[in-house]
């Protein structure tokens, strides 16, 4: 049990303590190839679950990521903006895009543990 | 994260290549009715820089190709676009567009005059077009013969392409820039032409479907050659200055604003004789209203096409139509349509990025320097 969490667009969020640890998934780093920017929000943005919290560029276009839950956005990866290939490279690691803190915690469980999104792969 | 975008619903037609593609590693995704191959595992910033430094192989088999042939064919073809048809010497090759009423271009294509005694033009069509191409062809010239060739194309690109392909075609590597000549391979006819699109030597090769997985296992095997997928063409095509149908042409755009006066032969601008003479001509003659330009923008992040470009009053001058990352100078770079009071080199647009003021400085094309294969003239 890793405390992983996913959504159907691919993000990941990583419960420690009363925040989390947003990114998206190995899946979707090799989907989107080559990652040249990350369009990151500010400290102190408001999310809203399913609201776009950020935009990842890839060599051929602009994709957006989702608030998996509602909350706060409270550090933002800075080390994204001189390299923004640690999204493919260490997408669940060193590739993490925001820590946000969580306003209403029963929503994670509405989302997929690592053996429900491995099954949701295969759907696809 | 977006769901990749799927906008045709329509089955997509298979490449005689499918299966090596799939073999290969290839992400596949639909284009023009086609499911091809977006990528490969190295991705399309290695496959990019591969085909600058070594060779990049391409599969382009949903290109149009096809033979009008008849006599008058070249004279004929000229009464739809405006290139100098006519001059056009045995197994040589010319860039030029399709035409509508008011010079827009309808596609632009590769026109090759066939060896031989009987008038044969070998044409290739953009894929998004060639339905629409062959139909108005056939429509505005019932008198010739279209025959439409069920062909594999393959495009062999970069510097070490001419050795590549010299090794197994032999001759091959002596064509000049936009020379065609056919080569036997057994029983069956390859079409060589020194052409490409991606601003580097290289080579197109037509050959029949059955025979395309042999030659291109064949030149796989040479460790210059590695596969490159669409997203990788579109980005050298760009860096190239290359405009692409449907997004930096289209109905709208003459030649001239286009940057493609040049494929226009000067008999041609004398005499006319092609759609939208007249709007071609006041271009020629008193510059477009508008051009295409490059635009480098001072971001990290990319500018996509549809971007609108403001002056620093506040005033749309232009759009970027095509838009994204160089990976050969590891920046982003746009191309884009603006008025011509603000189209010269250096001159400062903006645009702007989810809320973000992004600046755009005019620039010159292309990005990346043409290498195209030019013998040296003789002493």
């Amino acid at each position: 049990m890793t405390g992983l969490r996913f959504t159907k667009d691919h993000e990941y969020l990583r419960i420690e303590g009363d925040t989390a640890v947003v990114g998206i998934t190995d899946f979707a780093q090799q989907q989107l190839g080559d990652i040249v920017f990350v369009d990151l929000p500010k400290v102190g943005k408001k999310v809203t679950k399913g609201s776009e919290l950020a935009v990842i560029e890839s060599v051929k276009a602009a994709s957006e990521v989702y608030a998996p839950v509602t909350g706060e956005v409270i550090e933002v990866n800075a080390e994204l903006g001189e390299k923004p290939a640690l999204v493919n490279e260490s997408p669940l690691d060193g590739g993490w895009l925001v820590k946000l803190r969580v306003a209403t915690p029963d929503e994670t469980a509405s989302l997929m543990d690592e053996d429900g999104y491995a099954s949701f792969l295969k759907t696809l | 994260m977006t769901a990749q975008p799927n906008p045709e619903n329509a089955p997509l037609s298979a490449l005689p290549l499918d299966a090596l593609h799939r073999a290969r590693g290839a992400r596949m995704a639909p284009f023009a009715g086609y499911d091809m191959p977006l990528q490969y595992a190295a991705g399309i910033v290695s496959e990019t820089l591969h085909t600058r430094q070594k060779a990049g192989l391409f599969d382009v088999s949903h290109m149009g190709q096809a033979i009008l042939a008849g006599a008058g064919a070249a004279r004929a073809l000229e009464s739809l676009a405006p290139a100098d048809l006519v001059g056009l010497a045995p197994g040589r090759t010319r860039y030029t567009q399709l035409l509508n009423d008011k010079g827009g271009i309808l596609d632009d294509l590769m026109v090759t005059r066939l060896p031989g005694v009987e008038e044969r033009l070998l044409l290739v069509v953009n894929a998004s077009r060639k339905a629409d191409d062959f139909a108005l062809i056939r429509e505005r010239l019932p008198q010739f013969d279209l025959l439409v060739l069920n062909r594999a194309l393959i495009a062999v690109q970069g510097p070490r392409a001419a050795s590549v392909l010299g090794a197994l075609l032999p001759g091959a590597e002596d064509l000049p820039f936009l020379a065609w000549q056919a080569f036997e391979q057994g029983p069956a006819s390859v079409f060589v032409s020194r052409s490409g699109y991606t601003g580097e030597d290289g080579f197109e090769i037509s050959l029949r479907p059955e025979n395309a997985e042999g030659f291109v296992t064949a030149l796989l095997d040479n460790g210059d050659v590695g596969l490159a997928g669409l997203g990788a063409r579109d980005a050298l095509r760009l860096e190239a200055g290359l405009p692409l149908y449907g997004h930096d042409l289209d109905e709208t755009t003459d030649p001239v604003e286009a940057g493609l006066a040049w494929s226009i032969g000067k008999r041609r601008r004398a005499e006319g004789g092609f759609p939208g003479f007249a709007r071609i001509s006041a271009g020629l003659r008193d510059g477009p209203a508008r051009l295409r330009v490059g635009l480098l923008p001072m971001s990290k992040a990319p500018v996509r096409e549809g971007a609108m470009l403001i002056t620093p009053n506040g005033e749309v001058v232009g759009h970027v139509t095509s838009g994204g990352f160089s990976p050969t100078l590891q920046r982003p770079i746009a191309m884009g349509y603006v008025a011509r009071s603000h189209a010269q080199t250096g001159a400062q647009l903006a645009t702007d990025l989810r809320g973000t003021r992004v600046q755009l400085d005019v620039a010159r094309l292309p990005f990346v320097a043409h290498r195209y294969f030019k013998p040296r003239e003789a002493a």
